[in-house]
């Protein structure tokens, strides 16, 4: 494995598991109800970067068939995976949304965005 | 000290998650001979369909498609519903601050050409990046510009629904028109055409134009409920 490549694996996965772990830490330590949220949407970017960098291949190309000698398919990188990748980024938008609404609601019920004044979480 | 624990869980949890993905070699293909070359293959001779993606999302994966087309639907009637508040007429939005005017007058000069991007990049899904959900994306992206800029700017949430049902239900009977000769659910039965074409790739051009315009009604929707949000 040359040298580059390696740097390359240190950037994707390294900056990819530090994203899981700040939406991790936000998640978890967080007071407010929408930085909890925020949370969890970057939890969501760090595992698409994770999944998309499993997919990589070197020196390879968008898995697009373009131009006029239509590129080979041998070095494409894997288009499974990014496919994969589309769907969680729809669900992943779904989650927020649900999550936001009932954010809203619960600011509207009592009027504060602190879990810990909430005091019917409490258990 | 709750601090502290929750460190020493994060530090474990990265060791652990950095030790198993680092031992996966980087930068080479995991599946050779397997479902990646398939796809890549069957992609150009059996479907014409130039974006892989696309055609894994749309035909390989169609099916699952429509469980995210309805997942997402799912998500947007949920938030309709645990925002809903009845509501007899139409009021202004409440803002902070009113747009300027050159905010007003750029956003209805933009506001045709983002459709028309939007129009453009779900139509050309399979030959281009791009795709129904992408391009749903920037069609709501339009109308979000011209909800911020107008506070008594108002979409039809009747005809937001009509073009939603619309689109799925078309999207359910393309599927069941591939058991026209025999095949399976979503099969392709249009000819297929010439790789490159704009009329290429039979069914899945179709169905990526009617996910993109369930997506972008969707989208619109959502983003109409929660800025008509109020009582602060």
């Amino acid at each position: 494995m040359d040298n580059s490549l390696q740097y390359l694996e240190i950037g994707f996965y390294g900056s990819a598991i530090i994203l899981i772990l700040v939406g991790l830490y936000g998640a978890l330590m967080k007071k407010s109800l929408i930085k909890i949220v925020i949370g969890l949407s970057i939890i969501d970017a760090g595992l698409h970067l994770l999944m998309i960098s499993i997919g990589y291949i070197k020196n390879g190309t968008a898995p697009i068939f373009s131009g006029e000698d239509f590129v080979v398919a041998g070095n494409m990188v894997d288009p499974v995976v990014q496919a994969l990748v589309l769907t969680a980024i729809v669900i992943g938008f779904g989650v927020t949304a649900v999550a936001l609404s009932l954010v809203i609601r619960l600011y509207r019920h009592h009027g504060t965005l602190k879990i810990d004044e909430i005091k019917n979480l409490k258990w | 000290m709750k601090k502290v624990i929750v460190l020493l869980l994060l530090a474990a949890f990265g060791y652990y998650l950095a030790a198993t993905f680092f031992y996966i070699d980087f930068g080479i293909s995991h599946f050779t001979n397997g479902v990646r070359d398939y796809y890549l293959a069957h992609t150009v001779n059996g479907l014409s369909v130039a974006n892989t993606v696309t055609s894994i999302v749309v035909s390989f994966r169609g099916f699952d498609t429509l469980g995210e087309v309805t997942v997402l639907f799912l998500a947007a009637s949920a938030l309709g519903s645990i925002l809903y508040k009845r509501r007899h007429k139409y009021e202004e939005r409440v803002v902070l601050f009113p747009s300027s005017r050159i905010v007003q007058a750029g956003s209805k000069l933009l506001f045709p050409a983002i459709i028309l991007l939007g129009v453009y990049v779900f139509i050309h899904g399979h030959l281009s990046p791009g795709g129904g959900f992408q391009g749903g994306t920037i069609i709501a992206t339009g109308f979000l510009l011209m909800l911020l800029a107008y506070q008594d700017y108002h979409v039809s949430h009747n005809i937001l629904s009509i073009v939603e049902s619309m689109a799925g239900i078309l999207f359910v009977t393309f599927g069941l028109l591939g058991f026209i000769g025999g095949g399976t659910f979503l099969e392709n039965f249009l000819p297929v055409g010439e790789l490159g074409d704009l009329f290429s790739g039979g069914v899945v051009p179709i169905i990526y134009i009617l996910v993109g315009f369930k997506v972008g009604a969707e989208l619109t929707g959502v983003i109409y409920t929660v800025l008509n949000e109020k009582d602060i």
